[in-house]
């Protein structure tokens, strides 16, 4: 597929400008979505073959990544990406925190009926834009329509398939006490982008959300080779989530001194206001790395030398006390527990 | 930030904390009245800076774990109507009723907002004509100027689609039942700097005088704190009682009287239950009978609801600062923040949730 | 209780009546009602709760505290405590403390 290839929205649609049941209904005007903007939009115009149930490829000997994630965000549209940049880059980073290359996806579709085909062709043309940036094919793809109510506008699945090079072990068994923690990146962008065009909660001056494809980084990182034992992507729960998850993993304690996380002022300003913590706020193109200690100058060189990695920072390190647990030295030097929250943070008025 | 960063210097707070420890000849308590306090003094880890003769205990000012059950359970039932929309600051939407909480109700099909502003309440009941639309209006007296206003501006507009479910309560009627309480540790307050910037400090000048108490106006960040602390323990080891404020950058003795006006024009006193204290005469606010038409009470029916608190549930000891969260048999057990028993554990300002979340194991 | 915010008055304009303000919190804008602090001009801090500003912020007694806590740690208390702790209400010299008459 050609990385120039310039999708534009086909149109092929008839009359039809929104969602039709029978867009899922496997007639006629199935057949015309997929032909008319999937095949189009991820196969550059020109499929690899006829349509088929399923897509095969080639590969060498060595070891696959495999992962799936699925894709529901309020608003779909959001100031620094959409659904379907958020599908791609969630997998491609998924797989990448395996240390694999990805290399092909799949994008399953649920769309409500009445959803705008506009909306569709924008959100599956960012898709392909994205997945070309990253080096991955999108071969194969589903789509289902639910009665309107029944849905939100879309979601996506993805599932993705990478490839893991020789001599790359990265994985939570990996991590031993003294290893350096190591973030990509500022963060809270992505949650706080998400809130601010939030209804009831609308502010202006948010930065775009931080949603990036972290595969080329990872590679970059990689090339350390043994000095990187596990890495994560900061989603959902934030630097707080990702890092109690590791610590039980691995049974190790970790300890973070929090005020060497970086946090953008506006992304600061806008936790003040609404009550939030930023080290649980969400991001979609930021990671933690823990690396060894020896190491851990010459990777934060590699990150800074990356446009995917616009603040990498030393944040802490891997303790032997306490395992399972994150600890916190906060910016007066007393210590706290960084517990998981019981479910998403919710903005705190009084 | 400005007004924020730099009330959070390291090298400050630690000769704040110093001067604290040369202060102290003897053990004394001290209680942050305000949840936005306690949530700071743990986060911050700021009680570790003290010494050990202070004891810092965390008082009722949290208006998600004062609200009684049977009004939760009011709110549940109003948000579970139909024709209504719900709309509530975030913090009350995980705090237990008698059987389930607002985000089981949304979940059941309630249409629950979270909104940052009763203003936001206000806006969707002008956009919505056919919706009820009812705001839960919490808090102490901060919070009373923006739900007065959201309810003046409701009248100037001639909406007849919004309503209020009141919780209004008072810090001062509380600082009187915690000082007549026969167990009463506290020798000391910092007062709530933000509850001060509307009302003033008149009444805490009559409080500090009847029970011999220094009260100190204090701010919400690090430095605040530790002033308001620095200033209590010296007055407690010199034999003072006064009010004293620190805060004065946003707090005049006066208060902001506007506020006071439109609070008062809107609200009138009342008894007010506190959830695991019980009811306090004259410690809260309801709405004048000329603004009934905005009581969501009697539009929906549900004034006659009542309600008992979970037996095993210590919050109003908790709340009172006669225990402290981890002295509960349930804390960490029985009760967390999946299953909490009581409002304290919900509230990420409530002592129990804070302890919890900072300094469970 | 009550998260009370320090912001920046950018701008001052009227909706339905009411004065209202933009005001920055670090790079964010948000808009907040001025009808309680009517006397607010643009570049003023304001200190917000739920969409109100409830006092204007005092960059005097701000700096005056600064002093103060300067001042405490340059005597250093144990002086003060060893001179019997003068009342330094009336001696002025502690921010705020002789706000209440």
């Amino acid at each position: 597929m050609s990385q120039e290839f310039c999708f534009a929205c086909p149109r092929p649609l008839d009359q039809q400008e929104t969602i039709q049941l029978a867009h899922g209904g496997g007639g006629r005007l199935m057949q015309r979505l997929i032909e008319g903007l999937f095949v189009p939009a991820f196969a550059g115009g020109a499929p690899r073959g006829p349509l088929h149930d399923s897509s095969v490829v080639e590969v060498r000997e060595g070891r696959l990544a495999f992962t799936t994630d699925t894709f529901v965000v309020d608003p779909i549209f959001f100031p620094g990406g959409d659904i379907g940049k958020l599908a791609v880059c969630g997998t491609v980073n998924d797989l990448a925190m395996s240390g694999a290359v990805a290399r092909w996806l799949s994008a399953g579709f649920i769309l409500e009926e009445g959803f705008p085909i506009e909306s569709l062709c924008r959100v599956v043309e960012s898709m392909q834009r994205t997945a070309a940036a990253a080096g991955v094919q999108i071969i194969t793809g589903d789509t289902k329509v639910v009665d309107r109510g029944k849905g939100d506008g879309v979601f996506i699945n993805t599932a993705g398939i990478g490839l893991v090079a020789p001599g790359i072990e990265i994985s939570p068994d990996r991590v031993r006490p003294g290893d350096a923690v190591l973030v990509s990146g500022d963060l809270g962008r992505h949650g706080i982008a998400i809130m601010s065009v939030r209804e009831g909660l609308q502010f202006e001056g948010a930065l775009d959300s931080d949603c990036d494809c972290l595969g080329e980084l990872v590679s970059a990182i990689c090339a350390r080779g043994a000095a990187v034992h596990c890495l994560r992507d900061l989603t959902r729960g934030g630097l707080a989530a990702a890092l109690n998850e590791i610590a039980t993993a691995a049974a190790v304690g970790i300890e973070i001194d929090e005020s060497a996380v970086p946090v953008a002022p506006q992304v600061a300003g806008a936790c003040e206001i609404l009550g939030l913590d930023p080290l649980y706020v969400p991001n979609e193109g930021r990671l933690v790395a823990m690396v060894a200690a020896d190491a851990a100058a010459a990777i934060l060189e590699i990150m800074r030398a990356h446009p995917a990695a616009p603040q990498p920072a030393l944040v802490g390190k891997v303790t032997d006390t306490h395992p399972g647990g994150v600890e916190l030295r906060g910016g007066l030097g007393g210590r706290r527990i960084l517990d998981l929250l019981s479910g998403e943070q919710m903005p705190r008025i009084c | 930030m400005k007004y924020v960063d730099e009330y959070r210097d390291p090298e400050r707070a630690r000769r704040l904390a110093e001067s604290i420890r040369r202060l102290v000849t003897r053990p004394w308590s001290i209680m942050e009245i305000c949840g936005g306090q306690t949530h700071s003094i743990l986060r911050f880890a700021i009680d570790e800076m003290l010494p050990k003769e202070l004891t810092l205990i965390h008082g009722p000012g949290c208006p998600v774990c004062v609200t009684p059950i049977e009004i939760l359970d009011k709110a549940l039932a109003i948000a579970a109507r139909p024709e209504v929309t719900f709309c509530s600051f975030g913090d009350m939407l995980r705090v237990p009723g008698s059987g389930k909480d607002l985000l089981t109700v949304k979940s059941e099909g309630g249409d629950v907002r979270i909104v940052y502003s009763p203003m936001d309440a206000l806006r969707l009941a002008r956009e919505n004509p056919d919706r009820e639309v009812v705001f839960f209006a919490v808090g102490f007296e901060t919070t009373a100027p923006a739900n007065a206003m959201a309810v003046a501006q409701a009248a100037r507009l001639g909406l007849r689609n919004f309503t209020l479910l009141v919780s209004h309560v008072l810090v001062p009627p509380a600082i009187t039942a915690i000082m007549e309480s026969p167990q009463c540790r506290v020798e000391g307050f910092l007062a709530a700097g933000h509850v001060c910037t509307v009302m003033g400090t008149a009444e805490y000048e009559r409080l500090a005088e009847r029970f011999r108490v220094p009260i100190v106006v204090t701010g919400f960040e690090p430095l605040d704190i530790l002033h308001g602390i620095q200033m209590c323990v010296r007055q407690l080891e010199e034999g003072r009682a006064e009010v004293e404020n620190p805060y004065a950058r946003s707090v005049r003795a006066e208060g902001n009287p506007a506020a006071r006006r439109q609070v008062f024009d809107v609200f009138e006193v009342s008894p007010r239950k506190w959830r695991g204290i019980g009811e306090i005469p004259a410690s809260g606010l309801r709405l004048r009978p000329e603004y009934a038409a905005f009581d969501a009470e009697t539009r929906f029916g549900v004034a006659h609801l009542a309600a008992d608190e979970p037996a095993e549930c210590i919050a109003g000891e908790i709340l009172q600062g006669l225990k402290k969260p981890h002295e509960c048999p349930a804390f960490g057990l029985r009760c967390t923040p999946e299953h909490p028993l009581g409002a304290p554990m919900v509230s990420s300002e409530g002592a129990c949730a804070a302890y919890y979340r900072y300094r469970r194991g | 209780m009550c998260l009370g915010v320090p912001g920046k008055v950018l701008e001052v304009f009227e909706q339905d009546d009411l004065p209202m303000g933009k005001i920055e919190f670090g790079g964010i804008v948000k808009e907040a009602c001025l009808a309680y602090t009517p006397e607010v001009a643009v570049g003023d801090y304001v200190l917000v709760h739920v969409g109100f500003a409830l006092s204007r912020i005092d960059e005097e007694e701000a700096r005056e505290v600064f002093t103060y806590l300067d001042e405490i740690h340059a005597a250093g208390l144990a002086e003060e405590l060893a001179a019997g702790g003068p009342d330094r209400r009336d001696s002025g010299d502690r921010p705020g403390a002789g706000g209440e008459k």
